[in-house]
C-alpha cells in the first residue's frame, strides 16, 4: 500500500514536539476533499444549546439536520425532557422556491400550542441562508404571540466553522439573561459554563460545590431550565469548563454584569482539584470555603486513588492517541493518562487555538504528534506509526481505532458513563482499562502478523471468472 | 487485579445521586409520571407544519450508502462540511465500520459565487489521499439551491485536469428537500449505470439492483445468484465494504464493493432485477438500462416472506434456465415447518410496521403470511404508493379483522406514537428509532432495517430470502414468548 501522505494544505498542522518551527497553522478552514472530523456551524450551536430540556429547539430546514440531530447527547434533564425530540420545517421544494417563512410561524404556532415550552430555539441552516428567510421577524411575531422567548439561532451551516456555531449559540442564550430574579442568589455563588450533564456530570461537579458552600445558580447548559438561565446574571463568578464553546458568553457576561471568569476542567484528579482549589481562592473572604474544599478533595482522591493505583500498576507504559473536538479536554486527557502510567503518543483537537496548541507541546513528551483538525487516513497513520495501546476520541474515530485493532474510549457528547469529578476518574480509569486489557487484541491482525487479513476475491470478481469461461 | 471491576458507577436517575440505589430510592417516579412530560401527549390538534423525529433521512445519506457499495469509489458531498460528518457518524454507528465520506466545504464565498474552485481542490485532494478509481459527488441542498451546474463544473474541471488514469467522476442530484434516504440511494445507483455502463453483445449476466438492504442481505443474495451458476452485477454492493475484517494497515478504501468493469457490464446483461414495488416505472436505473440498452427490468418486491421470495427465485430460475437449487427448496420447507410449529404464538396478534417504504411492503407481506395483524404500515416516506406496494406484496385477500389495516405515508415517529396508543398492538417492527414507542407500551421491539443504533451486528441481520424470513420468524415469535413469559408471575420456564 502506498503511505498515506499529509496533503500539503495541511502541513502545517501537524508537529512534533521537539521539532516545531513555527506555531500551528489552526483556525482554519478545511481543506476541501479532506475528511474532516469537524462538523459546521449548525452542528456548533446544535450541541451547545442541546441541553436546554424545557425548550422548543426548531430546525428550519430541510429535514437532514434535524433527523440526524435527534436524541444524541447523553445529556440528562431532572424535569422535562423536550430536548430529546427532534422538531423540523422539514421544508420541500416549493417552500424552498416560495420561502418558508409562513411554514416556519405555523409550525411554531402549532408546536408551542401543544408542547407549552418556556422558550423556543429556532436554528437556521444552510438553506434558509440561501433563500433569505427572515427568521428574525417570524421570531418576534411569535414572541409577542405566545408570551415566550422566541429566539433565532444563526447557524447557517456554511457560515464558518463550528466555532461559529457556539458564538451563535451564547448569542442566543445571552438573549434571556438578565430577565430573572436574582433575589435567593447567595453572595458566595458561581455558573457553570460549558459542561452538559454528559451522563449526570453536571450533578457531580455541583455537589462538590454545595459541600463547599457554594451555590451554583446555573449550568450552562447542562440540566439547565429558562428560568435558570434567566438568574445567571446574579452569579459572582462564571465556571467555564468547555472554553471553546462558552469564552465568548464568560467574555459577555464579564462586560455588560462584571462577572469575571475562570478556565477550569473537571476531567482527572489534578484538573478537578484545581477547579475547586481556585474557585475557593475566588471566594477568599470566607476561609471555611478553602477548608472544606481541601477536605473534600482529600476524602474523594482517598477513596479513589487505591483503585487507580491497581490500574497504573496494569497499565503502566501503554501508549494513547487523544483526538477531542476542543483542546483544552485534551490537556485533561494527557494529565489523566500519566496518572494511570499511560503516555500520549498523538493529541489532536478540532478547534484548538495557537496558543492551546503551545501549551499541549509544552506539557507532552518528546517527539508526541500533535495535530489540529485531522481526518481518519492521517489519525490511521499516526496510530500506526506510534503504536499506541489506546486511542480516545468520538463516534467517528471509534471506526478507526477498532480496524486497526486498537482500544478505545468514548470522550465525546455520545457517552452514557460520567467521566467528569473524581468518580468521573474512577470510572476514565475502569473504562480504559476493560479496552486494553480486553483479551480480543490478541487476535487482531496487528497482534498476529502471521494471520493478516485473508484477502479472498470478492464473490463478484468470482462471478466475474465465471462469466469468462461462459461460451 | 480481582478488585478491578470495569462497571461504572451512574448516576440515580430520579434523585441524580451517585450513591443511591435506583431500584429503592424514594424519590423514584413511577414510569407513566416521568412520560407524560415527554412527547406525544394526547393531541387535541394535528400538527401539520413541522416534522417530530423524523421517520425519514435525508437524500445525501442515501446516496452515500449507495456510491460506498462501489469498489474504489469515494463519495464527496458538494455543500457544507457539516453534511458529511453528520452522514458519517450517522452510518458509522449502524455499520461499525470507518465510512470515509469527502467535502467540498462551502464557505460563504463559495455559497455566493459558486463553489467551483472548492470543487476542483476537493478533487485534486481526493485523488492525492485515496487514489480512488471512481469520484461520486452528490450534491446537497446548498448547492442545488444556488444552482451548481454540475455538467459545466465536471466539463471545466476534466478541461484543465484530465489525463489517462484519471478516476471517473459520477454526478447525482440530491437536495434534500427533494424525497428522502431512498430516493438518494435509488437515484445514485441509477447515476451509476447512467454515466458508466455501456453496451455490447448480449451475455448470460444478470443485473440485481436490491435497494437498501442490510450488509447480510448482500451476502445472501450473491449467494444465491451463484448458487443459480448466473454471472451477475450485484449493485451496490456494501456487502464487503461496510462488513469487513480487522486490518494490519488501514485501508484508504476498503476493499469489496461492485466492480467498476461489472457496472459498464450491466448494459449488455440479459436482465435487470430490481427490488421495491414503490419505484416500479419510475426512473430506476433498471428503468434506463431498458430504455437505453434494450437490457428489459422485471420489478419485484424485497424478497422478505415466502411470496415475495418464491417470486425472486422463479425468476432467476427463468434467467439461469435452472430449477430451484434444492438447498433453497429444502430451506422453504424447514420454514414452513417452522411457520406450522409456532402459528399459534402469532396468530392475530398485532404490529406496527414502519420504516422505508418497500421494507414495510416486504415486512407486512411476510406478516400477513404467518397470521400477524399488521394494524398501522408507517413511513416518512412519500411516493404515494405505498398502499399499491403492500397489495402488490401480498395479493392475496385479507381476512375480515385485518381490513382495518391502517396504511400511511409521509409520517414521523411522534405521529406513529400517537397512533400506538390508539392501537395497542402486540409488537412492532422496524429500525431502532421506534424504540421509546415500544418502551412507554411496554411492548417488543423486533429490529430490522435502518439504523440500529441500539445494538450490535443491526447491519448483519438477515431479512431476505427464506433464511432471512426464518430468522425474522423465531425473532418474532421468541419475542412474544418471552413477553408472556416476563408478564406472568407463575414463571414458566416450559412453554
Amino acid at each position: 500500500m502506498k503511505e498515506i501522505e499529509i496533503i500539503p494544505e495541511r502541513e502545517g498542522q501537524v508537529q512534533r514536539k521537539g521539532n516545531v518551527s513555527a506555531p500551528m497553522a489552526c483556525n482554519k478552514k478545511s481543506a476541501a476533499g479532506s475528511v474532516s472530523q469537524r462538523a459546521c456551524v449548525f452542528c456548533g450551536s446544535r450541541v451547545v444549546l442541546y441541553p436546554i430540556s424545557d425548550a422548543l429547539h426548531v430546525v428550519h430546514g430541510p429535514i437532514g439536520c434535524a433527523a440526524y440531530t435527534w436524541d444524541i447527547r447523553g445529556s440528562l434533564s431532572s424535569g422535562q425532557q423536550l430536548h430529546r425530540n427532534s422538531f423540523s420545517t422539514d421544508l420541500r421544494e416549493m417552500d424552498v422556491i416560495y420561502g418558508g417563512e409562513k411554514k416556519l410561524l405555523l409550525a411554531l404556532r402549532q408546536l408551542i400550542a401543544r408542547y407549552k415550552p418556556k422558550a423556543a430555539f429556532i436554528y437556521s441552516t444552510c438553506i434558509v441562508g440561501v433563500i433569505g428567510d427572515d427568521v428574525e421577524a417570524v421570531c418576534r411575531t411569535m414572541t409577542a404571540e405566545a408570551g415566550i422567548p422566541v429566539i433565532p439561532v444563526h447557524s447557517e451551516g456554511f457560515k464558518g466553522t463550528k466555532k461559529d456555531g457556539y458564538r451563535a449559540a451564547c448569542e442566543a442564550v445571552a438573549t434571556l439573561l438578565g430577565t430573572g430574579s436574582t433575589e435567593d442568589v447567595k453572595p458566595h455563588s458561581v455558573n457553570i459554563l460549558g459542561d452538559f450533564n454528559l451522563a449526570g456530570e453536571t450533578w457531580i461537579i455541583k455537589k462538590y460545590y454545595e459541600r463547599m458552600g457554594i451555590q451554583v445558580v446555573t449550568c450552562i447548559t447542562g440540566d439547565a431550565k429558562i428560568e435558570d438561565i434567566r438568574r445567571a446574571h446574579g452569579a459572582k463568578l462564571n465556571l467555564v469548563q468547555c472554553s471553546g464553546s462558552m469564552t465568548h458568553l464568560a467574555k459577555m457576561m464579564e462586560e455588560k454584569y462584571g462577572i469575571p471568569f475562570k478556565r477550569v476542567s473537571y476531567f482527572g484528579i489534578e484538573d478537578m482539584s484545581a477547579a475547586l482549589y481556585d474557585t475557593a481562592k475566588f471566594f477568599s473572604n470566607d476561609p471555611t470555603i478553602m477548608q472544606r474544599a481541601q477536605d473534600l478533595v482529600r476524602e474523594e482522591v482517598g477513596n479513589i486513588y487505591p483503585q487507580l493505583q491497581a490500574y497504573r500498576e496494569e497499565l503502566q507504559g501503554k501508549k494513547a492517541a487523544i483526538y477531542v473536538g476542543g483542546s483544552f479536554k485534551a490537556f485533561s486527557l494527557v494529565r489523566a493518562l500519566r496518572l494511570i502510567g499511560m503516555q500520549t503518543a498523538v493529541v489532536g483537537s478540532q478547534t484548538g487555538g495557537p496558543d492551546d496548541y503551545k501549551q499541549l507541546a509544552e506539557i507532552c513528551d518528546e517527539g508526541t504528534i500533535i495535530v489540529d483538525d485531522s481526518n481518519p487516513l492521517e489519525l490511521a497513520k499516526f496510530v500506526l506509526e506510534k503504536d499506541v495501546d489506546l486511542f480516545i476520541g468520538g463516534v467517528k474515530e471509534r471506526p478507526i481505532a477498532y480496524k486497526l485493532g486498537v482500544a478505545f474510549c468514548d470522550h465525546n457528547h455520545e457517552r452514557k458513563e460520567p467521566l467528569a469529578g473524581f468518580v468521573g476518574m474512577l470510572n476514565f480509569a475502569k473504562e480504559v482499562y476493560s479496552s486494553v486489557m480486553s483479551p480480543v487484541w490478541n487476535f487482531v491482525p496487528r497482534r498476529q502478523p502471521g494471520r493478516a487479513h485473508t484477502g479472498m476475491p470478492s464473490a463478484q470478481e468470482k462471478s466475474v471468472s465465471l462469466e469468462e469461461k461462459t461460451p | 487485579m480481582s478488585t478491578l471491576s470495569s462497571q461504572t458507577v451512574s448516576a440515580c436517575a430520579s434523585c441524580n445521586s451517585f450513591d443511591c440505589d435506583p431500584s429503592t430510592c424514594s424519590a423514584r417516579q413511577p414510569v407513566e409520571e416521568i412520560v407524560e412530560t415527554a412527547p406525544f401527549a394526547a393531541s387535541t390538534e394535528g400538527i401539520t407544519a413541522a416534522t417530530r423525529n423524523a421517520c425519514k433521512l435525508c437524500t445525501p445519506l442515501g446516496a452515500c450508502l449507495a456510491f460506498r457499495g462501489v469498489e474504489g469509489a469515494i463519495p464527496l458531498l458538494h455543500g457544507s462540511q457539516g453534511c458529511s460528518t453528520y452522514i458519517r457518524r450517522y452510518l458509522i454507528s449502524h455499520f461499525r465500520e470507518p465510512i470515509d465520506i469527502a467535502s467540498s466545504n462551502f464557505t460563504e464565498d463559495s455559497a455566493v459565487f459558486g463553489g467551483s474552485s472548492n470543487f476542483k481542490t476537493a478533487v485534486k485532494n481526493l485523488r492525492r489521499q485515496y487514489e480512488p478509481e471512481l469520484i461520486a459527488v452528490a450534491t446537497t441542498c446548498l448547492s442545488e439551491t444556488i444552482g451548481e451546474d454540475m455538467k459545466r463544473l465536471f466539463h471545466e474541471y476534466y478541461a484543465e485536469n484530465w489525463e489517462e488514469g484519471h478516476p471517473h467522476m459520477v454526478h447525482v442530484s440530491t437536495a434534500s428537500y427533494r424525497g428522502t434516504h431512498i430516493d438518494g440511494f435509488h437515484n445514485a445507483v441509477r447515476a451509476l449505470v447512467e454515466t458508466l455502463a455501456v453496451s455490447g453483445p448480449r451475455t448470460r449476466r444478470v443485473n440485481l439492483l436490491p435497494g437498501m438492504v442490510s450488509t447480510a442481505d448482500l451476502q445472501h443474495l450473491k449467494e444465491i445468484l451463484a448458487d443459480f451458476g448466473l454471472p451477475y452485477t450485484l449493485l451496490p454492493d456494501y456487502s464487503e465494504s461496510l462488513d469487513g475484517e480487522t486490518w494490519a494497515e488501514y485501508e484508504k478504501l476498503p476493499s469489496g464493493g461492485t466492480p467498476m468493469k461489472a457496472i459498464a457490464e450491466t448494459g449488455s446483461a440479459q436482465l435487470s432485477i430490481e427490488f421495491g414495488h414503490t419505484i416500479a416505472g419510475t426512473k430506476t436505473a433498471g428503468q434506463f438500462l431498458e430504455e437505453k440498452f434494450c437490457v428489459p427490468c422485471r420489478s419485484l418486491g424485497l424478497p422478505i416472506g415466502i411470496g415475495e421470495t418464491d417470486a425472486f427465485l422463479e425468476t432467476l430460475g427463468t434467467a439461469s434456465g435452472r430449477t430451484v437449487p434444492a438447498k433453497y427448496r429444502q430451506e422453504r420447507g424447514r420454514l414452513v415447518d417452522s411457520l406450522v410449529d409456532g402459528h399459534k404464538y402469532v396468530f392475530g396478534k398485532r404490529a406496527i410496521v414502519y420504516g422505508e417504504e418497500d421494507l414495510v411492503a416486504g415486512l407486512c407481506a411476510f406478516l400477513c403470511e404467518i397470521g400477524v395483524e399488521p394494524v398501522l404500515c408507517a413511513s416518512g416516506g412519500e411516493s404515494g404508493r405505498l398502499e399499491e406496494a403492500i397489495k402488490t406484496a401480498h395479493p392475496a385477500p385479507l381476512r375480515k379483522s385485518m381490513a382495518k389495516m391502517e396504511i400511511r405515508g409521509g409520517v414521523d415517529f411522534a405521529e406513529i406514537g400517537e397512533d400506538a396508543e390508539r392501537l395497542k398492538p402486540d409488537f412492532l417492527i422496524g429500525n431502532s428509532k421506534g424504540y421509546k414507542i415500544a418502551k412507554k407500551l411496554n411492548v417488543p421491539l423486533i429490529r430490522c432495517g435502518f439504523p440500529i443504533h441500539d445494538r450490535i451486528g443491526g447491519h448483519r441481520l438477515l431479512h431476505l430470502g427464506y433464511r432471512g424470513a426464518q430468522r425474522l420468524y423465531d425473532e418474532i415469535v421468541n419475542a412474544l414468548l418471552e413477553a408472556k413469559q416476563e408478564g406472568s408471575e407463575i414463571g414458566y420456564s416450559y412453554l
